[in-house]
């Protein structure tokens, strides 16, 4: 059974299409990464998928239900959402923070079980806040905050986890530090959606790309089945070189197409 | 942790009141002021502590109370430290509708009409206000029509000021503008207090949303919160109770900032926490006023209201000057 599956999916600002009849499943344990240029419309199908905007045509169903269908508890259950938007409104501790992943479960900052604790410090633990918890979230730096939202996702154990633009910002250190992250929860049996900008990482640590363009899904296969020199002219409008096989991409882009 | 800081700001609320109570033109000593408490004492202890000074600290507590924990839930919702009744119109709508009553001579049908038409100015302005804020991302354009909101509602209040029929209805309503706790009886009490006390209820039941929104309202829905019904239950508490707090003081400003701003640290920026000692420093902060008030020499007894606001004001410019965006 697919965790997330969505089919023919639409939405429109003003009559003209954002997302635009797109239907994808996500397989069980694996990453699959949502690439696509600026504007493309992944935010909004992501959004749409989860049931956070009502779509104007198709379904989206999550863990087997309909997901018009689910309370926002019950969605929280079954999927751990990261937006792009990671500020926080007040200079909070870390581990309050990691501790809003166990909202869904009942626990806030205030009232939490034993079991939510024992999962907020293995949350912390393996996301290596290991020190961090008293200090509060504004005098961390990005990477850190980063791995802080993470964190709450862990924590919430929840099957799924989809992230918008999780390494936006990071320095190369932090950004294949998330994308470790990303394989320890698919080793675990998680499965991971995530939305990404930087191609080489995409192609590295993806085991699927869902390309999308001007709204529409216009591929969606392993890196090595999709992402070639004419693709990446096609969707994002840059030249590039694409090597390597079935283990391994490689991808160097050069330059915009004149 | 929480626990110790709500007893420590108890205790300071019962020697603040019993302050108060002590207090005043007839000064009265611990002894005396217990046993009128207590129904002893002599008659004239007991007519000044149980029909002048107790409705007087109790209404300050209630209402800075009410204030405080509005501007702590407001400041919650819109992820904003400076949303606050005041700031955001509430109250000044609440006392434009009030005044309004007056002037038309509509409260002396029952007594209940002056506190519902306060509720019913507080919680237009608070909905009209949450519109706005789920429309735009802006602090700026938030506060601004909170401003708006709080001019229009006083060039009102000045028009009927300007065509009052007589000096009496001008004094009441200057009363209504510039806030006081004075001559005010535990029926006044009975009478605002339920309205009160439902909006506080409600705005507890808000406080785990109020986590959940620290982290902004797309990752607070992703983690469960239903935006909707948090929403309505923050309007509907902070209507209820700044409505009900208008009704028996007037417009008091600045309460709703200054308590949850000094509060928060003690309890480690957690919006859900701050609810009740934000509610118990803004009683604490408006009984020791209300000290102060009667204590200073002047020969016309100064308003709450305006001690609060000379207070209040510049530490709001303060906060606003020295805000910064947490994280991203």
């Amino acid at each position: 059974m697919s965790i997330l599956s969505a089919r023919n999916l639409s939405y429109c600002v003003d009559g003209r299409p954002l997302v635009d009849g797109a239907s994808f499943s996500l397989r069980e344990g694996e990453r699959t990464f949502l690439i696509g240029p600026n504007g493309a419309g992944k935010t909004t199908l992501v959004r749409l998928a989860l049931g956070l905007l009502p779509s104007a045509s198709g379904t989206a169903m999550l863990g087997g239900t309909d997901v018009s269908r689910l309370s926002p508890v019950e969605r929280a259950r079954r999927v751990a959402y990261l937006p792009q938007d990671r500020s926080l409104a007040w200079p909070q501790p870390v581990r309050d923070v990691v501790a809003l992943g166990r909202f869904a479960h009942g626990g806030g900052t205030g009232r939490l079980t034993a079991d939510d604790r024992a999962m907020i410090d293995r949350a912390m633990k393996d996301c290596g806040l290991d020190g961090l918890e008293d200090r509060a979230i504004d005098t961390l730096s990005g990477g850190e905050r980063a791995r802080v939202h993470m964190a709450r996702a862990f924590a919430s154990a929840a099957p799924l986890l989809v992230a918008d633009e999780p390494i936006a910002a990071l320095d190369p250190r932090y950004q294949h530090e998330l994308m470790h992250l990303f394989l320890r929860l698919t080793e675990g049996g998680r499965t991971v959606l995530a939305i990404v900008h930087d191609l080489a990482l995409a192609a590295r640590y993806a085991d699927r790309l869902i390309w999308m363009q001007a709204g529409r899904i216009v591929a969606d296969g392993p890196p090595h089945a999709t992402m070639t020199a004419d693709r990446l002219r096609d969707v994002f409008g840059v030249k590039a070189h694409v090597s390597g096989d079935e283990n391994a991409i490689h991808v160097e882009i050069t330059g915009p197409i004149a | 942790m929480n626990a110790r800081l709500i007893a420590t700001l108890i205790a300071i609320w019962l020697v603040a009141t019993l302050a108060a109570i002590a207090w005043g033109s007839v000064p009265l000593d611990l002894g005396r002021v217990l046993a009128a408490l207590g129904g002893l004492g002599s008659e004239g202890d007991r007519i000044v502590i149980w029909q002048i000074r107790l409705p007087r600290a109790l209404t300050a507590a209630l209402v800075g109370a009410a204030l405080g924990m509005s501007g702590a839930a407001l400041q919650g919702l819109l992820r904003n430290p400076l949303a606050e009744p005041g700031v955001l119109g509430v109250s000044a709508s609440a006392a434009l509708a009030a005044t309004t009553v007056l002037y038309l001579g509509l409260a002396t049908y029952h007594p209940l009409i002056l506190p519902a038409a306060a509720i019913a100015g507080a919680l237009a302005a608070t909905f009209i206000v949450a519109i706005a804020a789920f429309r735009t991302r802006s602090v700026v354009t938030l506060i601004l029509i909170g401003v708006g909101i709080s001019s229009f509602a006083a060039a009102l209040m000045a028009l009927m000021m300007n065509l009052a029929p007589n000096p009496f209805s001008l004094a009441d309503m200057v009363d209504w503008m510039l806030g006081s706790v004075a001559n005010r009886s535990l029926a006044d009490i009975a009478r605002s207090g339920p309205f009160l006390a439902v909006g506080i209820l409600i705005m507890l039941i808000s406080r785990r949303g109020l986590a959940a929104l620290s982290l902004g309202e797309e990752a607070a829905e992703g983690i469960g919160l239903d935006l909707k019904r948090q929403r309505l239950l923050v309007i509907m508490g902070a209507g209820l109770a700044t409505g009900a707090a208008v009704a028996l003081a007037g417009t008091i400003g600045f309460v709703g900032i200054v308590a949850p701003h000094l509060i928060r640290p003690a309890v480690r920026h957690d919006p859900a926490r701050l609810l009740i000692p934000a509610a118990l420093l803004g009683a604490i902060i408006l009984v020791v006023a209300d000290i102060g008030v009667r204590l200073l020499p002047t020969d016309t007894e100064l308003k709450l209201g305006v001690v609060a606001a000379l207070v209040g004001a510049p530490i709001f410019i303060s906060i606003a000057a020295r805000r910064r965006r947490v994280g991203t």
